[in-house]
């Protein structure tokens, strides 16, 4: 079989797999997000954390609860990190410094999943299972408990409670999060992801030097690492380890895992507002931007080819793990880039300029393709709102999106949500190139080391984590700063979320007429994407022009 | 009366007049003026506008370029056009406040002290009008003027409110009932009234509609401040990239001016919408002034756009105001000339629409020349009166006597039976049919005196009916269209309003309405999330106004009508409801349509700066310059000259609002997604290109 036929089998054997899993899991999420009763664990755990499951919340009492519990996880894994030698099966890895503990923690609770140190050298396993892999859970959860606010802000009318945020959290968790990641976890680990608790074993190599190996806890850590769209790795060279992803079939899985809540969100949004034409309006958005960014990256993989060793290759093979291939790493660094995922299979950082650009501009566009669990459709949701606003005007009728108006107030929170993003990279990335110690990290020069630069901030204000390389981020200053940008990108965006939602709950509901715009058509998916390119897309030309696209046009 | 929309069915465009260019130059003073920071600040895009210019005259001060000082003017050129823009548009309204303001120069009022209905014991005093408080009473006799806005309590006069509504013919106002509310500054042209002053003084009908027609009294709408909120984030962000970008430059080893960064800066922030925003609000306004309709607020016109439902009067405003003769049905063995003869020479001394109405079919349909009165030898005509309930005539002399008459069924039909004769089942299935379809059936009657001998017999039944306005199907129709129900409401019992609403093809009717019913409709309309407009005119109207999204009140109507409703129609005319909705969403549409503009304008300006920024550094650059655009320079200075000219070829846009056709939200958005976005995307490449064809010429640009 040739490589283009399997690359294009195995886009497609993807699209088929999300495809028939739209439905069945989008509208268990729309269970699980409405159902009334509770399970017998999820009691228990109530009990336990003192919780009045029976109660809803209003928008502020929501919101504190996402923080509190953030602000706790944060805390938490900052003293895991700290205490880390005094703790169990840390295999006598000593307590991380501070600095990198708050980037790391800070990190990990907002489910970007920044690694400014390896895994395999830095952490012991019980740090990577109860500190990383809980937060894989419950920070996967927290975000597709604030998309859920934002569409019960829709459902709801005239009240002022938007759900109970201990209720979500725990549900997600046990119901959907939990089994999936479980039943992955052995599918990875029968595909060869390892799963172990073994430390470092000592081999010879055929070559005849010595190499340690750590064992570990991967799989079962791998599964939720996709699943919840986290991306932080066992190991430093993430899923481009063998032990991480050892086979293109594995590659697939955790591909297809990263994009599978994402993508059946929609559908849980339709099913949940009671037109499932609104959830197809909104995946096929998704989809179309996915699609289109694949075939540009793969493309630009095999003919853009820019280095000696690339045409060698017949095609641009550097920093791209073999047993992939181009198809199988663009298709891997699109999904990750375009959701909030931020595991690697290859080095982003070696893609021909116009490949590595799209993986930064992926993120630049906001997550929203399909995005990251929750954030992903909470993101495309609010540039609905922008486009619906827009379009509204010309149809002359006060905007109205799914019979809630949007008036100032709506804007207000809608607005602010846009401006968070790009102000935190682009201000991060200019501080960054002002200050003559940080650009010293910078171990390229020219566009590509700017855009190394640009593709961290980036990276951390989308909560992405996945990194460009060639950028040492692991001082005193990146740690702060991006762990800083990280925490401000992740609540700030919810804050505004949680708060719209609100708003929007507190309204009735306009009647539909022949009046209203609609949007379920096709006008409508394409104008939300002109809104997605030229409102996101175009705010970061001018910087994209002297990185990536620079670099391209050479 | 100036003429209603419904006699221009063709009109498919809510036009505003053609932008003068005197105009401009008479504009220019006020947007000069408009220059001061504090004013500007109420503008967010334009005063990052403002503050970009200062700050590149300080730049091309410190180093003199003929770039920095052709880029230092434009953007000065930039937010005057966003002035001159909203002083146009406050002109317009200007020439209007002035008629106003003469209309209420200071009168002498002769106020009643002690005045008490009936009781002729008031002394009367000589007070400056703008000492009248509420309460007061006031007495004006022909030839004078109103002092105050008022009711009239006492008599009946004919009034010139031409001042006011500009309309020459006299209106009569007289005390109780629906007409009596009178207008300060109005003139008394007949007769004598007693009003007792409503408004308290500055207050007046006459001061709030200057202030309205000023713009003073303007307040931002709900719609425009979440608009605002839009374009000032997008401004925000395209400001931080912009100063952003200086630090990468700087790595790049492409540093750029301060007047460079600022054109950048302007050119990417939605300049054109923020420009024209405030022109485009009180154009609205204006619209509504120039068909007579004084909103009370923009925020009124701007729910005028969003209206579901509309509660219109049937009469005047589905019907024509009378019921008109449609039929004649002669009863069995009458010849249907006969009975047109018969019911012609009832109804000649019958001065009622219907009865002219039964005199035209007559004679339109069976050539019956309308007879004079006097033609008839020794006729005497016998009026309708409420109690015999019918009209007629008496022919011939004392011996040989024929006697005619017309009116309700019952009347005629016991008439006929009183003088002997015996009318058939045939006519009572006549009557019932008529009033079965919603008609008003009329029973034909006619007496024949020979001597002693009476003959008694009915010729047959009118089918007198309500018509129909010409044009009023379509109209509901391209109403339903835009996704907006339309509500008879009349008087008439069920039957009759149904047969009424499915002829006019309204959407529903509510029957034998009382004002509790309007306003529990109007509830129950809005509880289920739907916006009310009605027009209404009694006092009895006036909750139902209140409680209403649009309250449109009558000029001819009672003070507490126009009170409480946020409208009032200076030329009464309840069809003119239908043309508020239209200018309501033309100005919502106006709107969108230029931030969709001004937004899909950025794609051509980034390429046509940021290769000349970077091009010297990247060379590659030179790629994305798709124009081929001749230097740094004129790129930039292109850019920055079409952003300006822009905003003034778009102003009469902005004031005429753009074509609306009524049609669904479908169309509407394919259309103007098709002109305003794509017209958005393509037009500054062509423009920009055509300007750097000039440009390029230009010392000091090339």
């Amino acid at each position: 079989m040739s490589d283009t036929l399997a690359g294009c089998l195995q886009a497609l054997l993807l699209v088929a797999a999300l495809t028939l899993s739209y439905r069945p899991l989008g509208d268990h999420l729309a269970r699980v997000l409405t159902a009334t009763g509770h399970g017998r664990v999820e009691r228990l755990v109530h009990r336990a954390g003192g919780v009045n499951a029976a109660v809803e919340q209003r928008w502020p009492v929501y919101l504190r609860s996402v923080l509190a519990f953030s602000a706790v996880s944060v805390l938490f894994l900052y003293a895991f990190l700290r205490l880390q030698h005094h703790l169990l099966l840390s295999l006598g890895r000593g307590a991380v410094p501070a600095d990198l503990s708050f980037n790391t923690a800070a990190s990990f609770a907002t489910n970007t999943n920044w690694q400014a140190y390896a895994g395999e050298s830095a952490m012991g396993h019980l740090v990577q299972m109860a500190g990383f892999t809980v937060q894989n859970f419950v920070s996967s959860a927290v975000g597709i408990a604030v998309v859920a606010t934002l569409i019960r802000g829709f459902t709801r009318k005239q009240t002022d409670q938007v759900g109970n945020f201990w209720v979500d959290l725990t549900r997600l968790v046990l119901r959907v999060l939990l089994p999936l990641a479980f039943v992955f976890a052995l599918v990875l680990a029968a595909s060869g992801v390892i799963q172990n608790l073994h430390g470092a074993h000592d081999v010879m190599t055929l070559a005849g030097g010595h190499q340690s190996l750590t064992g570990g806890p991967v799989a079962s850590q791998e599964a939720i690492k996709q699943l919840g769209t986290n991306g932080g790795g066992f190991f430093n060279a993430n899923s481009a380890h063998p032990f991480e992803n050892p086979t293109a079939l594995t590659n697939l899985i955790e591909t297809y895992l990263m994009l599978v809540i994402a993508f059946a969100l929609p559908r849980t949004f339709g099913a949940m507002t009671g037109d499932h034409r609104q959830g197809y309006a909104i995946v096929t958005v998704m989809a179309l931007l996915w699609i289109a960014s694949l075939v540009t990256v793969t493309v630009n993989e095999l003919h853009g080819v820019s280095s000696a060793a690339g045409r060698a290759a017949g095609g641009m093979m550097e920093g791209k793990e073999t047993r992939f291939g181009i198809w199988g790493s663009a298709l891997f660094a699109v999904s990750t880039t375009l959701t909030s995922c931020g595991a690697v299979n290859s080095a982003h950082d070696s893609y021909t300029p116009g490949g590595g650009g799209m993986t930064l501009f992926h993120m630049m566009l906001g997550e929203i393709a399909p995005g990251g669990t929750g954030s992903g459709l909470y993101g495309i949701l609010i540039l609905a709102i922008v486009a619906v606003f827009v379009a509204g005007l010309m149809v002359g009728r006060t905007p109205e999106y799914l019979g809630k108006k949007l008036r100032g107030r709506e804007m207000k929170f809608a607005s602010l949500y846009l401006l968070t993003t790009p102000a935190l990279a682009l201000t991060g990335a200019a501080l960054a190139m002002a200050l003559p110690g940080e650009r010293a990290a910078m171990l390229n020069s020219g566009p590509h080391g700017f855009s190394e630069v640009l593709y961290a901030l980036t990276s951390a204000a989308n909560n992405n984590g996945s990194a460009f390389a060639g950028l040492s981020a692991n001082t005193g200053w990146y740690n702060t700063v991006l762990g800083v940008v990280m925490l401000l990108g992740r609540y700030l965006p919810m804050v505004f979320v949680v708060a719209l939602a609100g708003s929007l709950a507190g309204q009735r509901h306009v009647p539909v007429t022949a009046g209203t715009l609609a949007t379920h058509r096709p006008l409508f998916i394409a104008l939300l994407t002109g809104v997605v390119l030229i409102v996101v897309g175009l705010t970061y030309f001018p910087a994209l022009a002297l990185g990536p696209i620079a670099e391209a046009l050479h | 009366m100036s003429t209603p929309g419904l006699s221009t069915p063709a009109r498919d465009r809510v036009s505003g007049g053609l932008l003068d260019p005197g105009q401009l130059v008479r504009s220019l003073p006020g947007a000069v003026r408009k220059l001061d920071p504090r004013v500007m600040f109420r503008h967010p895009v334009m005063f990052v506008v403002e503050v970009g210019a200062a700050l590149t005259t300080l730049a091309a001060a410190e180093t003199p370029s003929v770039f920095a000082w052709v880029i230092t003017a434009w953007l000065w050129l930039t937010v005057l056009f966003a002035n001159l823009a909203e002083a146009v548009a406050e002109g317009r309204g200007k020439a209007q406040a002035e008629t106003l303001r003469r209309a209420r120069t200071t009168v002498m009022a002769r106020r009643l002290t002690g005045y008490r209905p009936g009781a002729a014991a008031a002394t009367e005093e000589e007070v400056p009008g703008v000492d009248l408080r509420q309460g007061d009473h006031v007495v004006v006799e022909a030839g004078q003027i109103i002092p105050g806005d008022g009711d009239v309590v006492e008599g009946i006069a004919s009034v010139d409110e031409s001042a006011v509504t500009g309309e020459s013919a006299p209106v009569i106002r007289e005390s109780g009932g629906d007409r009596s509310a009178v207008t300060g500054g109005t003139k008394v042209l007949s007769d004598r009234i007693v009003v007792k002053i409503t408004s308290k003084p500055g207050e007046t009908f006459i001061d709030r509609m200057i202030a309205l027609v000023e713009g003073a009294a303007r307040q931002k709408t709900p719609n425009e401040i979440a608009l605002d909120i839009l374009l000032a984030s997008l401004t925000v962000i395209f400001l931080v990239a912009v100063v952003t970008l200086q630090p990468f430059a700087l790595f790049a080893g492409a540093g750029q001016t301060l007047v460079v960064l600022t054109a950048l800066v302007v050119a990417l922030i939605p300049t054109t919408i923020g420009a024209l925003l405030s022109a485009i609000g009180i154009a609205g306004m204006d619209r509504l002034v120039q068909r007579n309709v004084l909103a009370m607020s923009g925020r009124a016109v701007e729910a005028a756009g969003d209206v579901n439902t509309l509660l219109l009067d049937k009469t005047g405003t589905i019907t024509l105001g009378n019921r008109q003769a449609a039929e004649f049905l002669p009863a069995h063995g009458v010849d249907i000339g006969e009975l047109a003869d018969a019911a012609q020479l009832s109804s000649l001394a019958d001065a009622t629409p219907e009865g002219r109405s039964i005199v035209v079919l007559a004679k339109e349909r069976h050539a019956l020349r309308g007879r004079d009165e006097g033609e008839l030898h020794g006729a005497r005509f016998v009026p309708f009166t409420a109690q015999s309930r019918m009209s007629g005539v008496d022919l011939g002399g004392a011996a040989e006597r024929r006697s005619l008459r017309k009116g309700a069924a019952t009347a005629v039909m016991r008439w006929v039976r009183d003088n002997g004769g015996h009318p058939t089942a045939e006519i009572g299935h006549h009557v019932d049919g008529i009033s079965a379809s919603g008609g008003t059936p009329l029973v034909v009657g006619e007496v024949l005196r020979d001597g002693g001998t009476h003959t008694a017999r009915v010729l047959g039944v009118i089918h007198l009916k309500d018509v129909i306005k010409k044009g009023m199907r379509e109209r509901f129709d391209e109403l339903r269209r835009m996704g907006i129900k339309t509500i008879m409401i009349t008087g008439d019992n069920p039957l009759t309003a149904k047969a009424i609403a499915a002829e006019a093809g309204v959407d529903d009717f509510l029957a034998e309405a009382t004002p509790e019913d309007k306003m529990a409709l109007i509830k129950r309309e809005q509880a289920g999330g739907k916006l009310v407009a009605m027009t209404g005119d009694g006092t009895n109207d006036a909750p139902a106004l209140a409680q209403a999204d649009v309250g449109v009140a009558m000029n001819t109507g009672t003070s507490a009508a126009k009170e409480a409703g946020n409208m009032v129609d200076l030329d009464s005319n309840p069809t003119k409801l239908i043309e508020i909705v239209e200018i309501g969403k033309q100005l919502l549409i106006t709107r969108g349509a230029l931030t969709t503009f001004s937004i899909a304008n950025d794609v051509a300006k980034y390429f046509a700066i940021i290769p000349a920024m970077f091009a010297a550094v990247y060379p590659g650059l030179d790629g994305l310059n798709i124009m081929r655009l001749h230097s740094p320079t004129s790129a930039i200075t292109s850019a920055i000259v079409f952003n300006a000219l822009i905003i003034v070829a778009l102003i009469p846009l902005a004031l005429r609002g753009v074509r609306y056709r009524p049609s669904s939200a479908d169309r509407l958005l394919a259309r103007n997604i098709w002109v305003y976005g794509l017209g958005g995307l393509v037009l500054p490449f062509l423009g920009i290109k055509l300007l750097d064809l000039v440009i390029q010429f230009l010392p000091g640009l090339r």
